[in-house]
């Protein structure tokens, strides 16, 4: 089941990256549209990012991390390189597990 | 590749390596996270090599450990990957003119190889930084994830270790840029509380897909 989905997933994502060579020059989305689907991406990305952070199954996650993704987002705000944005992240959320924090 | 070499670029270069290794260790811990939830090594590695899309494989994986459905987690990987299609577009002719150069290429498409191609001026140097940046990110990605896998168990309790708040700002870093626009920002915060309003009620992967109707909240084109 997981492997069907793993294939599912690579062949799904391998047809999106040939549309380009393959419909080359003979189809162009509409400029709203591809602002929609790159939208759409961010709204994803942004959903993911905000339940990862801050749930763990059906409930709270705890301080720890939310905490941890915060310090990464304010070096990321300031223009921090991005391992110094993940490094962070890693490294506040653990800091605070080691005082005791969930 | 003889067009590589005409590149010849150092602050393309520097860049491409400042990317790689970033990206070399976002796949450790990748790797890493998998492996200490539960999986097989050869589950993060097998889809590193032929998804090779760092936010969907951290979601699918994200919610295969958190208990949500194969399917859901196909789904939601996907989703996220049709922002590939605008990209694939814009380089079909920074490919090459070559069948195996296209299909090839094609594999490399993503966001980080998408920026640095065209950046370039002129098709030639398009060409050579998206081979480049494809190559070179490909090789690192996967060596990481690789690595991570091998070294999960090692690492013990990866939450000791705050490898969990590593993705959520992995993603916040590469979405920040799109937030500045006005419309993206308010379709995606709408969306996200959505999401997390509906995270105790609905099964794991859901709230995340439900967060699209928050692209009602983005308006019309102004």
């Amino acid at each position: 089941m997981t492997l069907m989905a793993l294939l599912l997933l690579a062949v799904g994502t391998y047809g999106f990256r040939l549309a380009g060579p393959l419909l080359h020059g003979r189809f162009q989305p509409s400029a709203e549209a591809q602002r929609l689907l790159s939208i759409g991406a961010a709204v994803l990305l942004v959903a993911l990012l905000a339940t990862a952070a801050l749930t763990q199954g059906h409930g709270f996650a705890g301080w720890a991390r939310p905490a941890g993704v915060l310090t990464g987002a304010v070096l990321a705000w300031r223009k921090a390189p991005f391992m110094a944005v993940v490094a962070a992240a890693a490294a506040t959320t653990a800091l605070l597990r080691l005082a005791g924090v969930p | 590749m003889r067009s590589l070499c005409r590149t010849g670029d150092p602050r393309l270069l520097r860049d491409v390596a400042l990317v790689c290794l970033a990206d070399g260790v976002i796949g450790v811990s990748f790797g890493a996270i998998a492996v200490a939830g539960g999986m097989p090594a050869w589950l993060p590695v097998a889809m590193s090599l032929i998804v090779f899309a760092g936010a969907a494989q951290f979601s699918a994986v994200g919610m295969l450990l958190t208990g949500g459905s194969p399917l859901a987690a196909a789904a939601t990987g996907l989703l996220l990957n049709t922002r590939t299609v605008p990209f694939s577009l814009a380089l079909a002719d920074s490919l090459g003119s070559g069948r195996a150069a296209r299909l090839l290429g094609a594999h490399l498409i993503t966001d980080e190889t998408a920026a640095f191609a065209l950046a370039q001026r002129d098709p030639a140097r398009r060409r050579a930084a998206f081979w480049l940046s494809g190559l070179a990110l490909f090789a690192t990605w996967n060596v990481g994830v690789l690595a991570g896998s091998l070294a999960g168990n090692a690492l013990g309790d990866t939450d000791a270790l705050g490898l969990d708040a590593a993705y959520p700002a992995v993603l916040l870093a590469l979405t920040l840029p799109a937030l500045r626009d006005l419309r993206t920002r308010r379709a995606a915060l709408t969306g996200a509380a959505l999401a997390l309003a509906a995270t105790p009620f609905l099964p794991p992967g859901l709230p995340v897909l439900l967060a699209l109707t928050g692209l009602l909240a983005a308006g019309r084109a102004s």
